[in-house]
């Protein structure tokens, strides 16, 4: 997938909308305790504007900016940071995942641990759709033009 | 029946038309691009319908994930293989037309006996629903009833949800993650 970048439409057209997407996928995030969303959708609409970025600009571009090393970490680091507020708690003296243990009163703690376990579920979830668009990008990469380095490192 | 529940009722119809509709032209046409784009509508029209019945963040995820991103990731599909379906000698349409009709009959049979929807003496309301709805507010504090299950009720079931999409993830690093090695130039460029 080397990209669409001739296309001055389609690139004017994304620069403009990705700044939106990833402030949108924010949004959805850190939001999700008052209106409809959460990490899950968090995690795809973030990762549909590093996407977008991809298809237009060619994967290689994608991953300068981010590369395959990142995506890995914040993938491990998703899943470690929910297990991790479950263990703390239980450090705290609460069961596993009972967050009252965590703020001064139940419900402050309720507040801290529901906001961290959705952050690692948004990083969790956009790692994983990076990983697996980028994975197949690369292998069609590596088959239109094997020589090319583009999918240098994939996944 | 006043006018709302009326026009409420077209607006059902009228989705599952259009989607029984799109779930036909998937089956039939050949050019995979089109049926991609078919099956990224469908999840749309799904995602329609979790509106009207009230299940806004379900509508998100199906609009965000089945219309968005597995549409991508078929199309990432389609450039490693063919846009084309190749042609299936068709001695077994009428078999599995049958079966088909035989399994959704069944299936509508069995959804007689079930509760009306949204009906208050459903089980599925008696259970844990009025705990959740009630006193969610007090225990949890958070306006979005649903967000105080998911993460905090039902904080272990998500978690292993999101141990699910970490492992499809893992999986697809080990199938196709790797770059194949190549001769020329660049040795060793395998992480």
């Amino acid at each position: 997938m080397t990209g669409m970048r001739r296309k001055i439409v389609l690139r004017v057209v994304s620069k403009l909308l990705i700044p939106f997407i990833l402030l949108f996928g924010l949004y959805v995030q850190w939001h999700g305790d008052f209106g409809p969303g959460g990490g899950f959708q968090a995690g795809v609409i973030f990762a549909a504007g590093f996407v977008l970025y991809g298809l237009i600009f060619g994967l290689g571009t994608l991953r300068e900016a981010l590369p395959s090393w990142l995506t890995r970490v914040v993938l491990v680091l998703g899943v470690l940071l929910y297990a991790g507020v479950g263990v703390v708690t239980m450090l705290m003296g609460g069961n596993f995942l009972g967050y009252n243990v965590l703020g001064a009163t139940p419900q402050g703690g309720q507040h801290i641990g529901i906001v961290l376990i959705e952050f690692g579920v948004g990083m969790t979830v956009f790692a994983a759709v990076m990983t697996i668009f980028c994975a197949f990008a690369g292998r069609a990469a590596a088959d239109v033009n094997p020589v090319d380095d583009i999918g240098g490192d994939n996944g | 029946m006043n006018l709302e529940i009326l026009s409420s009722d077209l607006l059902n119809v009228a989705m599952l038309a259009f989607m029984g509709v799109t779930g036909v032209a998937i089956a039939r046409i050949r050019n995979l691009f089109a049926v991609v784009m078919l099956s990224g509508i469908y999840s749309l029209l799904g995602a329609t319908l979790y509106v009207i019945l009230d299940a806004v963040d379900v509508a998100f995820t199906e609009a965000a994930v089945g219309a968005g991103a597995s549409t991508v990731l078929m199309i990432g599909t389609l450039a490693l293989t063919s846009d084309r379906e190749k042609a299936m000698p068709n001695s077994n349409a009428w078999k599995g037309l049958i079966v088909c009709a035989l399994v959704g009959a069944a299936l509508v049979y069995g959804s007689l006996d079930m509760p009306l929807f949204g009906d208050p003496m459903a089980p599925a309301q008696q259970h844990v629903a009025p705990r959740y709805l009630n006193d969610s507010m007090a225990e949890i504090g958070l306006p979005n009833a649903v967000t105080s299950v998911l993460a905090s009720y039902r904080g272990y079931d998500t978690m292993g949800e999101v141990f699910v999409i970490f492992t499809a993830a893992c999986g697809v690093i080990c199938l196709i993650g790797r770059t194949r090695r190549r001769p020329a130039k660049k040795s060793g460029g395998d992480k």
